[in-house]
């Protein structure tokens, strides 16, 4: 049953607990020896010092969402080229390495257009 | 029955050196940062304070937080605030697991080394994003927008940099790059040379993860996301105490294992040219956090002596340069891949 | 082949799957009753962790990771910055409606998803045995992209093309004076 995969990936999962409880640690002792008195002004969140002005909307800019979408689609270009990367010398010794080449600089090109476009339209750039 | 004990064993020695490392790995870079900030900026800062040498300065930094009142603004999502520091704390701690020591020394050497070290990083953001939110506060929203922003533009070129060496190694496994850059790169009369791929042709690879590595640990010059000028301290704005501590902490630990990765995938990891065998696993540590305390002076350095760059700058740069600088580095690599 | 539900209980494998399961289905359980809009996307983080885990847990690490990489930290990503940039009230007031009038629909529509998925599965791979804890090498995936199924793959590239340039177009300004 414990093979190296299943022991590789509990190693992993207990990883990311100790870095829990390494945060948890520290708030446990924090909340241990802290002293605790809320209220006052101390609460009120932070304004340069004057009284918060307005509370609820808070809009920003749209530009924000075209970063995070462009990042997305170049995410999955991402997905896509580590397994080819990955063959890219399997793939030459086989004698196919010059089609998986173009067939990814294609795939990569399609979206090189998109980032163009994004750049020529401007929406990457601050007025 | 005896694989499983000394699995376990195992992991409670890695888990060991691992917070060994990440701790003590914290504190003396943080020492470093004022020692060397001082120095170059010449900030003379406190004559007595800390003992010789003010070594004991961020050991009191850390105490003095950890008994400081855990605050929490009001109108925040407590729960939400509560959470993004161990959002953050488990991105960086788990980055450590495959990052090869020696041989043998080393977490879990997964199949999918780099890829897996990418997608735990990229939870990072969502932490940032969660206390930028969860504050209740202008500054923190706005500050956690341009974190997130920042953190994904320049996550491309850390990744596609990363690809060009997956090309060259054959292998996601960080142990397997590596040996691979133990591999005869060419043979002069019976000398086997073999050469870090920094030098078989990766110095742009090399250059664009640096810079991206900078961009993505938040730091002078591209600290725009937490400018004290204009944004008090970005989405970390309303935490103190602890949780500010945790952050902290975070940042100088992913200082290290960016470094460490680096170091990994460029500079011949834990590696020594021409020595082979047992004895690696025992010099592995030395040589790996030799060339780790290097790259951190560098990063510490470039803080010092650079001015930030303005938001705008920051984002032109990422997408309009370093990711299609880091798409032709692929695309070079690929292609002396497959022709030669 | 019918098993017991004792010897069910014998495998670690569905231990394990039980402990990833509970995990993914609160979360998914959450995503859609919590009545802020921000926790709401956050209960979703615990629901694809969970279907990574899953994953995982199958052998299947690229694809687990893969959920990692692009949902939790691109998707995820794309939805809390579209949520702050619009209509994000700070802090615990991002109320959502929950408007009743809805839920009948929206339940039905999940449920006939849900019957689709799992028919198509079922009759799918039901006769396949599948080995926990096994790894599939990223090297087959690989393989088959490149070669069984290049065509899709480059149709990808022109889906993806399609949805960056439409979502350029609805939030450029429409005087053409950039953004």
């Amino acid at each position: 049953m414990l093979n190296q995969y299943y022991g590789d990936y509990i190693t992993v999962a207990v990883f990311v607990a100790i870095g829990a409880i390494l945060v948890g640690g520290a708030v446990a002792a924090n909340r241990a020896i802290a002293p605790r008195a809320p209220g006052g002004f101390k609460d009120v969140a932070y304004e340069s010092g004057i009284e918060p002005i307005g509370g609820g909307w808070n809009q920003s800019h749209i530009r924000y969402y075209i970063f995070a979408l462009l990042f997305l689609i170049f995410d999955v270009e991402a997905v896509f080229i580590f397994p080819w990367a990955l063959q890219l010398e399997f793939f030459s010794s086989i004698g196919s390495g010059l089609t998986v080449l173009v067939e990814m600089f294609v795939f990569v090109g399609i979206l090189l257009l998109g980032l163009v476009y994004a750049i020529r339209k401007g929406v990457l750039t601050w007025e | 029955m005896e694989f499983v004990d000394n699995f376990w064993f195992q992991l409670v020695l890695k888990l060991a050196g691992i917070l060994g490392v990440v701790l003590t790995g914290a504190l003396v870079v943080i020492y470093a940062e004022l020692k060397i900030g001082s120095h170059m900026q010449t900030r003379i800062g406190p004559y007595y304070a800390g003992g010789r040498w003010g070594w004991a300065q961020p050991l009191a930094d850390g105490l003095k937080f950890l008994q400081k009142e855990d605050l929490s603004p009001t109108g925040s999502d407590r729960t939400v605030y509560g959470f993004a520091p161990y959002v953050v704390m488990m991105a960086t701690i788990a980055v450590f697991v495959v990052v090869p020591f020696g041989p043998d020394m080393v977490g879990a050497n997964l199949d999918l080394g780099a890829f897996y070290l990418l997608a735990i990083s990229s939870l990072s953001v969502l932490g940032v994003l969660m206390a930028g939110w969860s504050s209740a506060n202008k500054y923190s929203l706005i500050g956690g927008l341009r974190a997130a922003a920042q953190l994904i533009a320049y996550e491309l070129p850390l990744v596609l940099a990363v690809v060009a060496v997956v090309i060259q190694a054959g292998t996601m496994s960080l142990n397997g790059i590596v040996d691979a850059q133990q591999q005869t790169w060419f043979t002069i009369g019976s000398f086997n040379i073999s050469a870090p791929f920094i030098i078989q042709g990766q110095i742009l690879g090399f250059a664009i993860f640096m810079i991206a590595a900078v961009a993505e640990l938040s730091r002078i010059p591209f600290d725009m996301p937490i400018a004290e000028s204009e944004l008090t301290m970005g989405y970390l704005t309303e935490y103190s105490g602890i949780r500010f501590t945790m952050f902290f902490l975070g940042e100088y630990a992913s200082m290290i294992s960016l470094s460490a990765i680096a170091a990994t995938l460029y500079l011949g990891g834990y590696a020594v040219p021409g020595v082979h065998g047992n004895i690696v696993n025992l010099l592995g540590p030395g040589v790996l956090l030799t060339k780790v305390a290097i790259l951190v002076f560098v990063i510490i350095w470039i803080r010092w002596t650079w001015p930030r760059l303005r938001e705008d700058q920051l984002q032109t740069l990422a997408w309009t340069w370093l990711i299609p600088l880091a798409l032709l580095n692929i695309a070079i690599v690929s292609i002396f891949k497959v022709v030669f | 082949m019918t098993v017991s539900i004792a010897d069910w209980f014998k495998e670690t494998a569905n231990w394990v799957f039980i402990l990833l399961a509970i995990p993914t289905l609160l979360g998914a359980w959450r995503t859609v009753t919590s009545n802020n809009i921000v926790r709401s996307v956050l209960y979703l983080v615990v629901s694809l962790g969970g279907a990574a885990a899953m994953f995982l847990s199958l052998g299947a690490a690229f694809v687990g990771w893969t959920v990692v990489l692009v949902y939790i930290g691109a998707v995820i990503i794309l939805f809390l910055i579209g949520i702050m940039i619009t209509r994000a009230p700070l802090g615990m007031k991002a109320e959502l409606s929950h408007a009743s009038n809805v839920r009948m629909p929206a339940a039905l529509l999940s449920l006939s998803m849900f019957v689709l998925v799992a028919w198509g599965l079922i009759d799918a791979f039901s006769n396949t045995a599948i080995e926990p804890f096994e790894p599939t090498p990223t090297s087959d995936i690989a393989n088959l992209i490149f070669s069984r199924f290049v065509v899709p793959f480059e149709v990808v590239s022109i889906v993806l093309l399609a949805a960056l340039i439409g979502g350029i177009a609805l939030a450029r300004r429409d005087d053409g004076g950039g953004a």
